[in-house]
């Protein structure tokens, strides 16, 4: 239990002093990147600003503000660059990674060598031209312990990517990679034609809004918040509200698949995935932003393959990975995902290169789930068909927003019907050699192989509806991924059997078997 | 179906009756919040005299009724039990929950106690695995009792080697 307390990561006492080895900097042309970034970032705050007060009192005047202003965030930020990237060292020694660093405050950080488990190296366009990379070393601690703290990553913001790639081959205890790369194994490669699933993820219409949300920001910008309403209601006087509202839908969706697209080509272009010698995974990828993620296979606990409903409807599904330390829980992270949307016999075929055989038939759940999920749906219904007739008996409402609430109100039932009978149509559990297998879900349908000698505990649960239908919820706890993986809506006795099956000894001393 | 049907059984142990006028006082000290505010403010504001102690009256009610009744209740409900192999509670009833942490996986084990419940004698067992689902804990056994049982928990989970991942 206490090896976190021994050892905990930031506690040198207990080691015998190394004076050996040198200190090293950060590489002084990151101060470039700094400059060339600043600029941007100057010119691309500063002309908006300047063209917004000019048009009040005269450009003049606007200069007189914005340029001293500017200048000094600029001067500001680079010179604390400066000093950062002079201040900086650190420095791996035998058994620990050591930086020192800090303009204001002194930090130093040192991680145990011997915990360190992920290598992260990205670069951005400006770094790239320059042959600069970031690395990120990870302990993979996942701050859940009361022992463990948020502060046990370390990042070295720049080095040049020879030194990058020394320094990840030298922390992950392998040979320099030249001598690594022969024995590399690949096990997923990417292809330009997996980009035809980003239009149907659901970046598309989350895209779609944020332009809708834009197009509100910059009118207001300019003083002119209510342009965009009045531009559509005069469209919408000329040409009828169905049709404005069918048109500007699927321009709105047009446009947020072409912005998915550039998103996800520039995220996963040239992406392959390896085993490198040593036990160790690495996902390479990126257009613009090179990144790359290390991984020791002694920190996974399995894999999930997730089938958002758009992907799904194409035959597609990703691969991510079930590991201890990967923050997978933050939204919008991409962390974790091995092979992005392709088509699932290749997502599958990864899965199995990493864990072992996927195969294996899953058990189907108690129709009182579906009768459960049915339920459900019929709320959301009565629900939605109140909110779409109680507006138009209290109120006459323009036509476009009539329409927009009956379309939405139909779609919405509808939806909610279908994915009642399609979520009790995912669920299903199984075990196979080593793990335990759970699949669920309708917009976001996922099946986790979770390593069965990684289950650190159950917890299970039955609400007073569960029980009147016969049905269980079993939750295994873990130290990787998001910490918790459920089967769903289970028989209430044959889930405790799985589960029991599942890691031997540990349900067994509490279950009690009656035959009936 | 002639299976044998497998159940689960519950956790041996109640919590210390202490615990029933424990979380009496807690679900009063809850109920207080509101209605002291709401009372005090209703007698110096003649106008809206009728708008605040009315609701006031209504918590305060409810919150007495509870307080007579859940707690008898809960202390039927909540239980567990330490094995040498794991720890096992059950909590809830309209969402019963039953936890099992394995003795092999448990991280860390803290005791607390609370200024009220240190005036009834009680403490507060955290069992930690490495899961980020939540710790276990045991609310409302002896102090004394509460004490051993860490003790002898932090020595099964110090024999286990491995950082119980």
């Amino acid at each position: 239990m206490s090896e976190q307390q021994i050892h905990g990561p930031q506690a040198p006492e207990g080691d015998p002093v190394e004076t050996g080895e040198p200190w090293r900097k950060l590489h002084p042309a990151g101060i470039k990147v700094t400059v060339l970034y600043m600029l941007g970032v100057v010119v691309a705050a500063g002309v908006p600003v300047a063209i917004g007060i000019g048009s009040g009192p005269g450009l003049l005047i606007a200069l007189a503000f914005v340029v001293p202003g500017a200048l000094l965030v600029f001067g500001a930020v680079v010179v604390y660059e400066m000093i950062r990237l002079r201040i900086t060292r650190y420095r791996v020694t035998g058994q620990r990674v050591e930086m020192h660093t800090g303009v204001l405050f002194k930090t130093r950080r040192s991680l145990m060598r011997e915990r360190i488990r992920s290598v992260d190296l990205s670069a951005n366009p400006l770094e790239r031209v320059f042959g600069l990379a970031k690395v990120k070393v990870g302990t993979g601690e996942t701050g859940s312990g009361s022992g463990s703290t948020s502060e046990q990553t370390l990042t070295l913001d720049s080095v040049d990517r020879e030194e990058a790639e020394r320094l990840r081959g030298e922390l992950l205890r392998r040979a320099a990679v030249e001598a690594g790369e022969d024995g590399e194994q690949r096990l997923a490669t990417w292809e330009p034609g997996w980009l035809k699933y980003a239009p149907l993820s659901f970046l598309t219409p989350m895209l779609a809004g944020a332009a809708v949300g834009a197009v509100f920001q910059v009118a207001d910008w300019f003083g002119k918040g209510g342009l965009p309403v009045e531009i559509v209601g005069g469209l919408v006087e000329d040409h009828g509200a169905w049709t404005v509202l069918g048109l500007g839908l699927v321009g709105l969706l047009l446009l947020g698949a072409v912005a998915s697209l550039a998103l996800q080509g520039e995220a996963w272009w040239a992406h392959r995935l390896d085993r490198e010698p040593g036990g160790t995974l690495r996902v390479r990828r990126g257009l613009l932003v090179a990144r790359s993620l290390s991984l020791e296979e002694e920190r996974i606990r399995g894999i999930e393959i997730v089938e958002p409903l758009g992907v799904r409807s194409a035959g597609a599904g990703r691969l991510d990975v079930v590991a201890i330390g990967l923050k997978t829980d933050e939204q919008g992270s991409d962390l974790s995902t091995l092979v992005p949307a392709a088509p699932l016999p290749a997502v599958t075929a990864a899965a199995a290169s990493v864990i072992g055989p996927v195969d294996c038939a899953l058990a189907p759940h108690p129709r009182t789930a579906r009768a459960r999920r049915l339920r459900w749906a019929v709320v959301a219904v009565a629900v939605l068909v109140a909110a779409g007739v109680v507006p138009h008996l209290l109120w006459s409402l323009p036509a476009l927003l009539s329409a927009a609430i009956v379309l939405a109100a139909v779609l919405g039932s509808a939806f909610a019907l279908w994915t009642a009978v399609d979520s009790y149509r995912s669920l299903g559990h199984a075990l196979t050699g080593r793990h335990l297998v759970s699949r669920r879900g309708s917009t976001r349908r996922a099946t986790v192989h979770l390593d069965r000698a990684g289950i650190i505990g159950w917890r299970i649960t039955q609400s007073v509806f569960q029980r009147r239908m016969g049905l269980m919820t079993l939750d295994a706890t873990t130290a990787a991924g998001k910490g918790h993986y459920a089967v769903i809506d289970a028989d209430e006795h044959e889930i405790l059997d799985f589960a029991d099956e599942a890691v031997p000894d540990l349900l067994q001393p509490f279950l009690v078997r009656s035959a009936e | 179906m002639t299976a044998p049907r497998t159940a689960l059984r519950p956790p041996q142990h109640r919590f210390d009756p202490r615990t029933v006028p424990w979380w009496r006082v807690q679900w009063l000290i809850t109920t207080a919040v509101p209605v002291v505010p709401l009372a005090v403010l209703g007698l110096l504001i003649p106008p809206a005299r009728l708008w605040l102690l009315g609701p006031a009256a209504v918590i305060l009610v409810l919150g007495l009724a509870s307080a007579l009744a859940l707690p008898v209740w809960w202390h039927r409900v909540h239980r567990w039990e330490v094995t040498d192999t794991a720890v096992y509670t059950l909590t809830g009833y309209f969402w019963r929950t039953w936890r099992i942490a394995p003795m092999s996986r448990i991280q860390t084990v803290d005791t607390t106690q609370g200024p009220v419940q240190r005036s009834f004698g009680l403490s507060t067992v955290i069992v930690t695995t490495a899961s980020s689902a939540g710790a276990v804990k045991l609310e409302g056994l002896d102090q004394d009792e509460a004490s051993a049982l860490a003790e002898r928990l932090t020595e099964l989970t110090d024999a286990t080697p491995g950082d119980a991942t």
